[in-house]
């Protein structure tokens, strides 16, 4: 399944929603590091794994997080593994 | 008849809010089962019962708080011969009221007075002394306090009172059913009953509806028993019920009388921080010792198992050290435990402190009950949960106040090292640091390897360093034998 970058933004959103609740995107630029600025500690992190690979349907590796530290990063991620 | 007594949950707790009972008079009860939230300075938590039985009684009202040792609710218990009536019961029990309506106790003897007064002329053979002042009340036998309350405009005896003022209900607003419109027990019962049904609200979603603004009374439970819970609350703050009650906030029907302003609450939490730690820092002796831990075999084997595992089974760094450091505490019993007392308990089974931080800043720190012997897979499990619960004010009592030893964990935090200040009254803290790769000498040759740097505070009071300094050897070996864990 192709994942367009639109979609994938609102996956990783919706996927950081699920995890912090009250988490505020407009404070949020698509290149801050967002596990620093909504304070996510790596049970929060792997919550977020857990839910934008059930959504996004594209498994992710211990190897693949580091690709995960931005809006943009993580939007990107998803496009080029959905391919 | 058993009491259900507002419990210590921590050593830094003297009183609690009693927010919520999770069962009514009449239910069932488990020894085990959560029966009712309590809110303390640091957390909100459900308090579980340690008797089974039927809940007769609730004495106390959400919303009110009082001092730990406080009689909540009473238990009745099977298989126990049943207590004497009224006069009989605990001396505490009928004591409360006395002690809350002291202020108008001279006002009170006088009316006694003017009113015995009146009786009189009809009965002469009364002896004419006048009237004495109240006797101790540890002394008094309960009728002859009633004949002292009769003064009062209302007429109900002492446990009525009692009853009543629990349940907020108002004696002089009763008319009274009882011979001479005294007030009896199921008059207060009945008004209490009359008046709307109280919500059953679970705490998060209390508290979401105070920060949202959302009016409970508006809200349809989902939950249990018509329970309204986060997501009910979540629903009707998207939909148009949010419109009306911005006006009410403050009310008392949308901020129930527990519920602290979360700034008070973020106060709150650092003053019960501040008193526990500053007494931690004064009584206990700390000593410290770290040492650095090479992860590279828990590591590898943590990122197979991750490769293998669904992303739901997958554990963290974490799930390894917790483990690691309970099966320690097992291996060295000296630091699992409490000092009270001037001496040294050993703690029946190994229940890990978790360190969690709280999103509005503060922490708790749960316990994970018997750590040493849950596997991996049910230990990261548990962990979660213990997290969510921490975060979302869903703790048990039992995990707040049974910790045995506690980790903290500030990895996540970017940090390498942490030499904590132990909660008392346990006797070790035990510090985990960022897994780090860092140069190495192994075998003779310099590599770059995952490194931890696990730290212990310990209690000199209960243990000298050589014991301490076999826990961290013992963490160390455990983490390289990671599939053992």
């Amino acid at each position: 399944m192709n994942i367009n970058r639109t979609d994938a933004l609102e996956m990783v959103r919706e996927s950081i929603s699920r995890v912090i609740p009250d988490a505020d995107f407009a404070a949020l630029g698509p290149g801050d590091a967002f596990r620093d600025v909504l304070e996510m500690d790596s049970l929060d992190f792997l919550s977020f794994v857990e839910v934008l690979s059930e959504r996004s349907g594209v498994r992710i590796e211990d190897e693949d997080t580091p690709r995960l530290t931005t809006l943009s990063g993580s939007a990107d991620f998803l496009v080029a593994r959905s391919g | 008849m058993a009491e259900f007594t507002m419990p210590s949950l921590g050593a830094d707790m003297d009183e609690g809010t009693l927010l919520e009972w999770l069962v009514g008079p009449g239910d069932l009860v488990h020894r085990g089962d959560p029966v009712a939230v309590v809110e303390t300075a640091k957390s909100t938590i459900e308090v579980e019962c340690f008797e089974t039985g039927t809940m007769t009684e609730l004495l106390v009202e959400p919303g009110t708080t009082v001092p730990v040792g406080t009689p909540l609710a009473l238990i009745g218990v099977p298989a126990k011969k049943p207590e004497p009536p009224e006069g009989g019961e605990k001396p505490h029990t009928t004591r409360e009221p006395r002690k809350a309506r002291q202020p108008e106790g001279p006002g009170e003897t006088e009316r006694a007075a003017k009113r015995r007064a009146a009786p009189r002329t009809q009965r002469k053979g009364e002896p004419a002394k006048p009237p004495s002042p109240p006797p101790e009340p540890a002394t008094v036998p309960v009728p002859v306090l009633t004949t002292v309350r009769q003064g009062v405009h209302t007429e109900a005896g002492p446990l009525v009172r009692h009853l009543a003022e629990q349940r907020g209900v108002d004696l002089e607003t009763l008319h009274g059913s009882g011979p001479g419109g005294r007030v009896t027990r199921t008059d207060v019962e009945e008004a209490v009953a009359a008046r709307p049904p109280r919500l059953r609200v679970t705490p998060l979603a209390r508290r979401l509806a105070a920060e949202t603004g959302v009016d409970l009374a508006t809200v349809k439970g989902t939950g249990k028993d018509s329970a309204i819970r986060a997501a009910d609350v979540r629903r009707a703050a998207h939909g148009p019920a949010t419109e009306i009650p911005s006006a009410k906030i403050g009310t008392p029907t949308v901020r129930p009388s527990g519920e602290r302003p979360s700034v008070d609450r973020g106060a709150a939490m650092r003053q019960a921080i501040a008193g526990l730690m500053s007494r931690a820092n004064r009584d206990i002796p700390h000593y410290y010792l770290s040492t650095t831990v090479d992860m590279a075999a828990a590591m590898d084997w943590l990122h197979e198992h991750n490769r293998r595992s669904p992303v739901g089974e997958r554990l963290l760094p974490a799930a390894l050290l917790l483990k690691a450091a309970a099966l320690a505490a097992r291996d060295v019993p000296e630091l699992n435990g409490s000092w009270t007392d001037d001496h040294f308990t050993a703690g029946e089974g190994v229940h890990l402190g978790v360190a969690v931080s709280l999103r509005g800043g503060g922490l708790v720190a749960p316990a994970l009950h018997h750590a040493d012997t849950l596997a991996l897979p049910q230990l990261m499990t548990a962990l979660k949960d213990l997290v969510t619960r921490a975060r979302t004010g869903r703790l048990r009592g039992s995990e707040v106040s049974d910790a045995t030893i506690t980790v903290t964990n500030l990895g996540d935090q970017g940090v390498e090292a942490v030499f904590g200040v132990i909660y008392p009254p346990q006797v070790a803290l035990v510090g985990f640091g960022r897994v780090v790769d860092r140069p190495c000498a192994v075998a003779g040759l310099l590599g770059v390897r995952p490194v931890v740097t696990s730290t212990l505070s310990a209690d000199h009071r209960a243990t000298d360093g050589a014991v301490g300094a076999r826990y961290l050897t013992a963490v160390t070996r455990l983490l390289q034998n990671p599939e053992q864990l």
